[in-house]
């Protein structure tokens, strides 16, 4: 077996010094009863800083105004209410037990260390099924329209194979309706005078003075103007970093530059090659695709998954007899069929289209076909099941899934890595809190459906509130001088880097390095990873980067609006980050949830798991190169087990 | 404004009802002009209580108007730039054309004052001889193409006019308001232009 | 496809004019941004500025996206957003003109892009419901009929895009104020701030600049979430309720 060594060295273990011992069920209490209390009148005194108006921040943001803080809140859109929160379609998972189908808290707490596959902390999925119920009641006291049943009370619907029904919704979207809950509380706060919001302003940089975070450096997206924001504490909300694989669902503007730019300042990233690929999204039609649109799982409750049995098969799909499809999964996994997990749905499909049998442009895509559902349940019934899925399907590719199967492949979607926090939801940069996608914290290796929106808000009205106080309690802290040589160095980074991006004017555009960038992270760091692949990915990587700052071409000037320029700084980052996921799945070389190693499978080709050696987080400290310092995980409730689909 | 609007419908009404009793012969009509002129005659005098109302309908007529500048001007200042293609997508045609639409109705009026009731326009214009001087009116071909048109422009102004009302006043179910609308627009048509096309085709003489 | 697009150019306040860019090489599975995309590579390896326009989710949901194509909010399709727009709907030569938002509460920041915090100070001025966060009661503590929160629903759907504003010829906002009226109004939980909440928010509206609304339905028309009139109708029924109650 090769080694990983060279690519980075091993530093000292790391332990969650927060999380209190003892039964789980009171953890949480106990946490907050033993946590410092701010003193009301000093809450005026005390400014934070709020990074991202997504669920996660939008909330944090609005509760911390409530609490009587300062806070200053910061988006790179044109309006807190855009954060990529708003395109969650499914839903969000409740341990409410309104079913009294035999759910609740203890369940949730399983269902989501299991789906995570044994690397979260147990500590923090159980306070996060116990919030769940808060944010249900939360959001409806805020006039959030769940979807409602004829007695006038909430409906839920079970969601991504759990076998309770916990997820509540509203249509498909329901991110869009708890983000416009938050945004609602945060303009509240706005009007009140609690919250300063800033829209339109990027951060770049982090302050770190005297050990402690203390602001930030922003560019104003408008003016194009540098300037810095102090606090007593800054805390990040700035969501995932799945756009290193150039095409996901991310929105376009989703990027790693505030949480890359705080790793680089000493906060720790924890399991960076934890991804999610989503295997229902509508393939890519050519070169020009921009992104990449999700469409619900729950398609494949009725849709049958198939490619033609022959490899260049140009045949229209309707033309290929039946005796001449493969519908792999149901092969291949007879009891669960078309309804495996998502990441065994995703590989299934890569391996498929791999062996050139994958349809449609390029020969990346596999149907997901209706016809049977159609005969077998009358075409209105999957009209009313399906309608509007159909109809968006419709919009974007032009072909009718009513009349020729649709077309589906995975597509990167959730990011499971991030910052490393402790139970406070504090990184290892004192002051510095990390909350929502950004950080690592509730998802282990995998996340489970309709948890992400769960996780964003626990962090932002429920926990990260009431931990901070503990560390706010200490202040406020000596004001901040703009003079101090810590700011004035990472303001003139920010201005130097800006300028060197200008500067190159070579003759490549930033999407065609962020595109090719992609490209290489998707072969190699995707659904299935290798020690080749990643070992190549890790040579071409840097070798781009360095093309990248000789050929990049930036057009216009620091001043104003400059589009081009905000993308730059972005993918800038992505390609160090990029190289930090690729040395962390080469380095894991066991198979656990989104992080598949082809080398760690079960002779039958399952995911391994390797407990014995890789039953830790690993989060890894900026270097060069990296130190890995790991923070091992304990199981005292669920005892971890391998899954099996077959 | 659409306070203002309803008072005035409710005067086109009234209005349309006096028209028909050119149908019931001269009689009918002349008679109604005096009934007008003498409501309360005891209390105010001879069209006492008619200068009353008609003050009271000039009133709103100009909050009308004013309530219309306003708007217009509202609508001007909120799109300093305007576009350089521009097509409507659904703005009915009545819709667009309030602010002309009005504009063609407060001319006709105009007219339609010095016309009937000053009689100074009028071919016959005899005071008091009202189904006399509207049959002299509506046999010239022009007199009755510019009422038609007159007409048309208010129906099109009362079809916009009855639905936006309604919403501004808070009725909030739009398709059944708007159908009524059309309806009534089309009844206040309909009664409106009865009178000169009966006089035009020698129905009534 | 081949296409003309012609677009509308602004860097400073007064510099605005149309400019016309051949594109000979458009797939009909594109989206409109995405020949957009296009069109910036070309400008920038050409050494022009790429053209600034606003986008994020491009999925028809964050509501980042709008400019006025042919003259109609977000384009020819009904319910769509620009970024959910494809070409397969235009004609192979076709002149596709493209310009911002205009209203004065919209400033241009840059060629497409405009400036619409304004419907940020609409909101702020009462579309919320005061929940302090920990103050909830049980969620099913008090139940909703479903019409009432499917009525709610539809208006919540708003994403804020301002195609409402830039269609309606006033320039009003009224069909973006309504929805947030109608969504929290006729909830159980938006009934105690309800009066207040409509005149706050229909003064800050008329306070911004933007034009009154005389019910020509462009804006519903435009709307890519199809927002109904019925809402402007509520908004005007609260208005005139609250308007008549003294104001404690």
């Amino acid at each position: 077996m090769h080694s990983a060594k060279g690519f980075y060295t091993v530093g000292e273990p790391i332990i969650d010094e927060k999380s209190p011992a003892g039964p789980i069920e009171t953890r949480w209490d106990r946490r907050r009863f033993g946590a410092k209390l701010v003193n009301p009148a000093n809450k005026r005194k005390l400014t934070v800083i709020v990074v991202g108006t997504g669920l996660a921040g939008g909330s944090a943001a609005a509760t911390l105004g409530e609490l009587g803080y300062n806070v200053k809140s910061f988006c790179y859109q044109d309006s807190p209410r855009r954060a990529h929160s708003i395109a969650a379609q499914g839903g969000i998972n409740a341990a409410k037990n309104y079913r009294n189908d035999g759910d609740s808290v203890y369940r949730l707490f399983y269902d989501t260390v299991k789906g995570g596959d044994f690397r979260a902390r147990e500590s923090n999925v159980y306070r996060l099924a116990q919030i769940s119920v808060e944010i249900i009641d939360q959001c409806v006291a805020q006039g959030v329209p769940f979807a409602r049943e004829y007695g006038g009370l909430l409906d839920t619907r079970s969601f991504g194979g759990a076998q309770v029904s916990r997820t509540f919704y509203a249509r498909g979207q329901t991110g869009q309706q708890l983000l416009l809950g938050a945004y609602q509380a945060l303009a509240r706060q706005i009007a009140a005078g609690r919250v300063e919001m800033h829209p339109r302003t990027e951060m770049l940089d982090l302050i770190v003075v005297d050990g402690r975070a203390r602001g930030i450096v922003v560019r104003d997206l408008v003016t194009g103007g540098v300037s810095t924001h102090f606090a007593d504490a800054v805390v990040l909300a700035t969501g995932g970093y799945g756009n290193a694989f150039y095409l996901s669902t991310n929105a376009k503007g989703c990027n790693t530059t505030a949480i890359w730019r705080a790793h680089r300042r000493g906060a720790l990233m924890a399991n960076p090659c934890y991804t999610q690929i989503h295997p229902t999204c509508i393939p890519v039609s050519g070169e020009h695709q921009s992104k990449l649109t999700l469409m619900s799982e729950s398609l494949r409750n009725d849709g049958r998954v198939w490619v033609p049995k022959q490899g260049g098969d140009s045949r229209a799909a309707n033309d290929i007899p039946e005796g001449e499809r493969d519908y792999y999964l149901e092969r291949t996994y007879p009891s669960f069929g078309n309804l495996v997990p998502r990441d065994i749905a995703s590989r299934a499909a890569k391996h498929v289209c791999d062996e050139g049998r994958g349809v449609g442009p390029g020969g990346l895509g596999v149907y997901l076909d209706f016809a049977d559902a159609i005969r077998r349940l009358g075409r209105a019934a999957v009209e009313a099941k399906y309608g509007n899925l159909f109809e968006m399907y419709q919009r974007i590719t032009g072909e009718a899934p009513y009349e020729v199967p649709m077309r589906i492949y995975p597509a990167v979607h959730y990011t499971m890595g991030g910052l490393w926090v402790d139970y406070d939801l504090r990184s290892t940069v004192p002051g510095l809190f990390v909350i929502g996608e950004a950080n690592f914290s509730d998802h282990g290796a995998n996340r489970l459906g309709a948890s992400a929106l769960m996780q964003g808000l626990a962090d932002g009205y429920f926990v990260l509130p009431n931990t901070i106080g503990d560390y706010l309690a200490d202040g406020p802290f000596e004001t901040v001088d703009s003079a101090h040589p810590e700011v004035t160095a990472a303001v003139s980074e920010v201005v130097d880097r800006i300028t060197a991006l200008l500067l190159v004017n070579g003759d490549r555009t930033v999407d065609s390095f962020h595109r090719e960038l992609g490209h290489i992270m998707w072969e190699h760091c995707g659904m299935e990873r290798t020690e080749e692949g990643l070992r190549k990915a890790l040579k071409l990587i840097p070798a781009l980067r360095e093309e990248f700052w000789r050929r990049v071409k930036v057009p216009g000037g620091g001043e104003g609006l400059n589009q081009s320029l905000e993308k730059a700084g972005r993918v800038a980052d992505f390609f160090e980050l990029a190289e930090l996921m690729c040395v962390d799945a080469l380095h894991r070389k066991e198979s656990c949830g989104g992080h598949f190693r082809a080398e760690s499978q079960s002779p039958d080709g399952e995911a391994l798991r390797d407990d014995a050696e890789f039953s830790y987080v690993a989060a890894w400290e900026y270097a060069q190169p990296p130190v890995l310092h790991r923070e091992q995980l304990t199981f005292e409730h669920v005892e971890p087990t391998q899954r099996s689909y077959k | 404004m659409a306070v203002s609007g309803v008072a005035l419908l409710l005067f086109v009404v009234a209005h349309m009802v006096g028209n028909l009793k050119v149908f019931l012969g001269p009689e009918s009509m002349d008679g109604y002009g005096r009934w007008l002129r003498s409501i309360g005659s005891a209390l105010l005098g001879n069209e006492g209580v008619l200068w009353v109302l008609r003050i009271g309908l000039v009133v709103m007529i100009v909050l009308h108007m004013t309530a219309a500048i306003q708007l217009a001007r509202r609508a001007r200042a909120a799109r300093p730039e305007s576009y350089r293609a521009r097509r409507p997508v659904q703005g009915s045609y009545a819709a667009r054309t309030m602010r002309w639409g009005g504009v063609i109705i407060v001319l006709f009026v105009v007219y339609h004052l010095l016309d009937l009731t000053v009689g100074v326009l009028n071919p016959h214009g005899v005071h008091g001889e009202i189904y006399r001087n509207v049959t002299a009116d509506f046999q010239l071909w022009y007199v009755t193409l510019a009422y038609t048109v007159a007409v048309l422009a208010l129906g099109l102004h009362i079809r916009h006019g009855i639905w936006s009302a309604l919403q501004t006043l808070g009725v909030s179910s739009a398709r059944v308001v708007q159908t009524a609308a059309l309806g009534f627009a089309v009844f206040i048509c309909v009664g409106y232009l009865s009178v000169p096309f009966a006089v035009f085709f020698g129905l009534v003489r | 496809m081949r296409l003309t697009l012609r677009i509308w150019r602004q860097s400073t306040k007064d510099d605005g004019r149309l400019v016309d860019y051949r594109l000979d090489d458009v797939s009909e599975d594109m989206s409109f941004l995405e020949v957009l995309d296009v069109l910036n590579e070309e400008l920038i390896l050409a050494g022009d500025e790429p053209v600034a326009f606003d986008h994020d989710c491009r999925e028809g949901i964050c509501g980042m996206c709008g400019m006025m194509i042919n003259g109609v909010a977000h384009g020819p399709e009904r319910a769509t957003t620009a970024c959910q727009l494809h070409m397969r709907h235009f004609a192979d030569g076709a002149t596709i003109t493209v310009e911002p938002w205009r209203a004065k509460p919209f400033p241009v920041v840059r060629d497409l892009v405009v400036d619409r915090s304004a419907l940020d100070r609409i909101i702020e001025a009462g579309g919320y419901i005061s929940a302090p966060t920990g103050s909830a009661p049980d969620a099913h503590a008090v139940a909703v009929p479903k019409p009432d929160a499917d009525t709610a629903f539809e208006s919540a759907a708003c994403i804020g895009c301002g195609a409402c504003v830039a269609a309606c010829p006033n320039g009003s906002g009224m069909l973006f104020t309504a929805a947030k009226i109608t969504h929290l109004g006729v909830l159980p939980q938006g009934q105690p701030e309800r009066d207040s909440r409509v005149l706050d928010m229909v003064r800050a509206h008329d306070d911004l600049g933007f034009g009154g609304c005389t019910n020509t339905g462009e804006c519903t028309a435009v709307c890519p979430k199809g927002v109904p009139l019925d809402s402007i109708g509520r908004l005007n029924r609260d208005l005139l309720r609250a308007s008549l109650r003294p104001r404690r």
